[in-house]
């Protein structure tokens, strides 16, 4: 069964500046975008990376984009010195987009219909 | 209305040309823009002009002239639509750049070709003027004494548009920040105002959205069975068309492999973007807040809404600077157990660097295929044992010696480490790290050069 992804709700696109990434969350259809900003919250965000954010660092931030049914979330530090010194394997954090796509959005009372 | 047809030929220095090519030919341009530089690759740049007076600029340039020079002008009939090129390539030598560029156009019988270089972006002696500047991760420039190697201003439209009003066919630049490649042709052919801040926000988007090239037309957004984009392998390069009020329609030349829509462009429109209501560029504080996309027609997107507010009042600077060595080494596991013996090896490295004293600031030790990416929680998400793993070990020291010792420990698992590994290897590679300051405008100061120097 499938529709119960952030995937199947929504594309993504992640980008880099500096030690900053920020990463759009795209609504497929405009009409579940309303929700998508009641649910997909900074906290939900926050917890998906927990394990890649610095605890100490300072907190996501979430824009809107209604004309394009757009979230942007931006994520200070998470990149750990930036492209020119990470030793991380994609340094550009270029993959954060697609793990956020895993998200279940079951509790996002969105009715999924890929088709 | 007069409209203005604009290409990107270029999202990055290492991007395919045969596109930029199809753009040329094909898509009745006015401008070809090659967008290819990157945070760091002006620093690289650099260092590869210490080495030799004559290199530091786009490692492609001659390429990707000598294929497009040919549409340059009105053409080699001189009856084609005038096509212009606005580039980047000049990187740490836009002066060595124009010259090799004017010397291409020679050889191939392109004498007449008016080729101009636009410097003032490296502003390396004013900064070492005052050592007490602080960057932006809180170190000041003094305390980087011999390590500093380049600082290069992001310049706005300003020598582009000089360079055009003396009818360059070819623009050569350094550091100028992406967006005003493309904003500089449209403030000249429609004359707008250096203050007209809404239609330097309509413009700065063009630039935005064209900018990465691919990554507007189907580049890096298919995923099979969610997002399809047919013929990624001949993939189109996208181009605007716009109109004097900054009205604008993204397409690609009909027939090119990609797709354009209101997904691939509001992808790209938020790429790199923070608060999308306040873009910063050295022209205008664009807001893209309020865009929108609508289709106009098969791969055609009208996009508006875009707004301006009054340009910030510093220049951002990118300084280079040498940060030590990175030491990695890696190898892979395979079969049942593979996971197991990956685990074990990467135990073993971390103690070895360990035992032996090898001394660094910073280390990661992952299992590629596992927790690489995205750590172990993450990773941990799929169900079932990976068939591999690979093993990678990276560390980065303030010696060349103690980075060459990480890879080595890596290689050292094959005769005593677990079972069953193999494939290994390891590298060395220098830091070129890079930070930011701010500098006013006043201390930058911009000239065109249309002839080679004596």
């Amino acid at each position: 069964m499938s529709g119960h992804k952030l995937r199947d709700l929504a594309h993504s696109r992640t980008g880099d500046k500096g030690d900053t990434s920020n990463i759009s969350v795209i609504a497929f259809k405009a009409e579940d975008y309303p929700r998508l900003c009641e649910w997909l919250t900074v906290e939900r965000v926050t917890e998906h990376f927990a394990e890649l954010l610095d605890p100490h660092g300072p907190p996501i931030r979430r824009y809107e984009l209604p004309g394009v049914h757009a979230l942007n979330f931006v994520l200070p530090g998470v990149l750990r010195g930036g492209v020119t010194r990470s030793l991380a394997l994609d340094a550009h954090g270029k993959a954060l987009g697609a793990a956020l796509l895993d998200l279940d959005v079951r509790g996002a009372a969105i009715v999924a219909d890929p088709g | 209305m007069k409209t203005l047809r604009i290409g990107s030929g270029a999202g990055y220095s290492g991007d395919r040309i045969e596109p930029a090519i199809e753009l040329a030919e094909h898509g009745e341009l006015d401008y070809l823009v090659f967008e290819c530089l990157a945070e760091r690759t002006i620093a690289l740049a650099q260092q590869a002009r210490l080495l030799d007076p004559q290199a530091g600029y786009d490692p492609l340039l001659s390429e990707r002239m000598r294929r497009v020079l040919p549409y340059v002008g009105r053409g080699a009939d001189g009856r084609r639509r005038r096509l212009r090129v606005i580039t980047n390539m000049g990187a740490a030598n836009p002066l060595g750049a124009a010259q090799e560029v004017r010397r291409i156009a020679r050889q191939l019988g392109f004498p007449g070709l008016n080729v101009v270089a636009v410097t003032g972006d490296d502003v390396l002696a004013t900064l070492s003027g005052d050592p007490t500047q602080i960057l932006d991760n809180g170190m000041t420039l003094g305390a980087l004494g011999e390590r500093l190697i380049s600082a290069n201003a992001y310049l706005g439209v300003d020598g582009i548009i000089e360079a055009l009003q003396a009818d360059a066919d070819v623009v050569i630049t350094g550091r100028v920040a992406d967006p005003s490649l493309f904003l500089a042709p449209q403030m000249f052919e429609f004359g707008w105002a250096a203050d007209d801040w809404s239609l330097l926000g309509r413009g700065t988007l063009v630039g935005h959205l064209l900018e990465c090239a691919g990554q507007i037309s189907g580049g890096y957004f298919a995923d099979p069975g969610f997002k399809d984009v047919p013929d990624l392998a001949r993939l189109g390069f996208p181009l605007a068309e716009v109109d004097a009020t900054g009205r604008a329609v993204i397409s690609k030349v009909q027939g090119s492999g990609g797709r354009i829509d209101t997904a691939t462009c509001t992808e790209q429109m938020i790429y790199e973007v923070h608060d999308p209501a306040a873009y910063l560029t050295p022209d205008v504080s664009a807001d893209f807040s309020g865009v929108s996309f609508s289709v106009q027609g098969p791969d055609q997107v009208l996009a508006q809404g875009a707004e301006g507010r009054q340009r910030p009042s510093s220049l951002k600077v990118s300084v280079g600077y040498l940060d030590g060595w990175i030491g990695e080494g890696q190898m892979s596991y395979g079969g049942p157990g593979a996971l197991a013996r990956g685990r074990l090896a990467r135990e073993v490295v971390l103690e070895r660097l360990k035992l032996t004293g090898v001394v660094f600031e910073d280390i990661r030790a992952e299992l590629i295929g596992v927790d690489a990416l995205h750590g172990s929680e993450l990773g941990s998400r799929t169900p079932g044992e990976p068939w591999e793993v690979r093993l990678r070990v990276a560390a980065r020291c303030a010696d060349h010696a103690d980075a060459v010792r990480i890879g080595n420990e890596v290689e050292t698992l094959y005769t005593n480490g677990p079972y069953g590994g193999g494939g290994a290897s390891k590298s060395v590679r220098q830091v070129v790290a890079v930070a930011s300051l701010l500098l006013p405008r006043e201390a930058v100061s911009v000239q065109i050069h249309s002839e080679d120097l004596p």
